[in-house]
């Protein structure tokens, strides 16, 4: 039996009724706490270098008010976007769109393979199909250690190096798994009467499946869009690998921020910050469906 | 007309003429759809790892590019007993991912039991709760390891300075136990979606029913939410160690390994021996041990999905 649960997410789920204040003030603590870091991380990039290391920890912008940073109210700044203008002038702007080039390509590729592939296993339109779905999950959990050095050959041999396609025929490869996984749990969640019907009516496969199919499970092809490109926009390994400078996205940007060692760390924040702010946004906006990503379809 | 598009769009009946028997003679639409797929799972990810096996045979220094001779089992012997790092490299492992996994699972089920009950501002909370897990591993390990844990500047040393605590450099000092603290923040958001899936799966009724028979808080945590939980948990935790096995990130964005080989685990050895001491053999002869150790841990994961996606 598939475990499956009740609510759907934060606004439609079940929870207890009236918690203990509590519960409610222990839940604000915790859930402030881990997020300190990343609201941090945030108003250091607002910052000048100086006012970066001030402490106590300053994290409330205040504008307006033209003091020194250590004579500002207590936890409060005056903020500046000159660190994001610096970040942009050094040359950020061809990483980020590196990044859209090789997350926007390897997602598409994903989903034209996944899509079809998905769509017979979930309705069992091969024989084997269990075994299809255990062999991509095997995919997944090879690390990429064990294939990183024959990769790195072939692509030097293929004049692949430092190269945007190298990064999109990883990616693709990475997300490929778990974009099958996904797509197939929304796949069965339709009841096989729609595809009855539909071949009743006259269709064949195609239009089954892109005209009648599809738009039925068009949540969970965002969804499923969504988890592909949050992990690879976020993909390290396979960028530090295959990549130097022609075709390094924004994560290789961020290294540069390892060995300087001087405390730049508003300018460091600011990179952070616009690296991170586009799958987090993403991330919450998907929120309701990221736990099915996550467990590769098994929990809903 | 549809017959016809039918028949012309994919080809249901038999290959006729085709030499290659068995597969392509019951040749279907399905398999048409499936094979792209499949096909292309296999090029990039299977073909380089049986490449990784053979290359893991070969004593082959991309330092000395013509210099390539068949090495047997020489590599995996250098990495098992002369290989001055390779222990450490394993303990670290097995180290961070177990602690990793554990402590995460632990905050996970307290994150999801908080996020499970009503009250003003629970989407907020549980936005904020996820959000670690959506930062970029290498923005989340470069905060960290500066604004948070710098020993004199960082938050963290700021409040054990309030509290009267010797300021500690965690990251030269600590460093296992500090990049621990890194992928927990990371992991325990993940651990807590899929025990909150669990938890909401668990019908409220039950609960209540508890509850009117006069259960405590802890009991009823105890004896009916737990065991409920028991799949979710396991779930969890392989999920979290197939991919905490495979930490890259954090390593190489705050210690980079050390200092000396103190963080150091497989992932990054392999990495050093790969792209700085560029020696195929070794690195590709390690590579093959984390692919049979992850092997191993997945058997019993491959088992647990199995389950879970039965009677579908």
């Amino acid at each position: 039996m598939a475990v499956r649960a009740l609510g759907r997410g934060a606004a439609a789920a079940p929870g207890i009724e009236q918690a203990p204040i509590g519960i409610a003030i222990a839940g604000w603590l915790f859930a402030l706490l881990g997020f300190f870091p990343v609201l941090y991380l945030v108003a250091t990039s607002l910052k000048t270098e100086a006012a970066a290391v001030v402490l106590p920890p300053t994290f409330i912008p205040l504008p307006g008010l033209n003091l020194a940073p250590t004579e500002m109210p207590p936890f409060t700044f005056s903020p500046t976007f000159e660190q994001y203008q610096t970040i942009l002038e050094r040359g950020f702007g061809p990483y980020f769109a590196r990044s859209i080039l090789a997350v926007g390509g390897s997602t598409i590729l994903v989903m034209i393979l996944a899509v079809p592939c998905a769509y017979t296993l979930a309705f069992r339109m091969i024989e084997g199909w269990r075994d299809t779905l255990f062999f991509f999950i095997s995919t997944k959990f090879l690390p990429p250690v064990g294939i990183i050095v024959p990769v790195y050959i072939i692509m030097r041999d293929l004049q692949l190096l430092d190269n945007m396609l190298a990064l999109l025929i990883m990616y693709t490869a990475m997300n490929l798994p778990i974009a099958i996984w996904m797509l197939r749990s929304f796949f069965e969640e339709i009841p096989r009467d729609v595809l009855q019907a539909a071949q009743v009516d006259g269709a064949d496969v195609w239009t089954t499946m892109l005209r009648v199919i599809l738009p039925m499970v068009t949540p969970g092809l965002t969804a499923t869009i969504f988890i592909a490109m949050i992990f690879a926009w976020n993909e390290f390994f396979f960028a530090v690998s295959l990549t130097a400078t022609k075709a390094a996205t924004v994560p290789i940007f961020m290294v540069g921020f390892v060995t300087s060692e001087g405390l730049f760390w508003a300018k460091l924040a600011a990179a952070g910050t616009m690296a991170m702010l586009p799958v987090v946004i993403a991330g919450w906006g998907a929120q309701r469906q990221l736990v099915r990503g996550l467990s590769l379809g098994a929990v809903k | 007309m549809a017959t016809q598009q039918q028949a012309l769009t994919f080809p249901r009946r038999r290959v006729p003429s085709l030499p290659l028997v068995g597969a392509f003679r019951n040749w279907s639409i399905g398999k048409t759809l499936a094979t792209p797929a499949i096909v292309y799972a296999i090029i990039v990810t299977q073909l380089p790892f049986i490449i990784t096996v053979w290359y893991s045979l070969l004593r082959w220094n991309l330092l000395r590019p013509d210099n390539i001779q068949f090495a047997g089992l020489d590599n995996y012997l250098f990495v098992a007993t002369t290989d001055p790092i390779f222990p450490f490299a394993l303990l670290n492992t097995v180290l961070l991912t177990t602690g990793s996994v554990l402590v995460a699972l632990v905050f996970g089920l307290l994150f999801a039991e908080l996020v499970n009950h009503r009250y003003p501002g629970r989407g907020i909370v549980r936005t904020m709760f996820i959000t670690p897990f959506l930062i970029m591993p290498v923005v989340g390990a470069l905060t960290w390891k500066n604004m948070m844990l710098n020993p004199v500047f960082g938050v963290v040393d700021y409040l054990m300075q309030l509290a009267k605590l010797p300021a500690i450099d965690w990251l030269a000092q600590f460093p296992l136990f500090a990049i621990t603290g890194i992928v927990v923040w990371r992991w325990a958001p993940f651990m807590m979606l899929i025990l909150l899936a669990g938890m909401q799966s668990l019908s409220d009724e039950i609960r209540e029913a508890a509850r009117m028979d006069g259960v405590s808080a802890i009991q009823e945590f105890r004896y009916i939410v737990l065991p409920h939980l028991n799949r979710f948990i396991q779930l969890g935790a392989l999920l979290g160690s197939v991919y905490i096995v495979q930490e890259f990130d954090s390593i190489y964005m705050t210690t980079q390994g050390g200092p000396g080989s103190a963080s150091t685990n497989l992932p990054f050895l392999i990495y050093q021996i790969a792209f700085a001491k560029k020696d195929v053999g070794e690195s590709s002869a390690l590579g093959v041990m984390v692919v049979i150790l992850t092997i191993i841990a997945t058997q019993y994961l491959l088992r647990v999905l199995s389950k879970l996606t039965e009677g579908d």
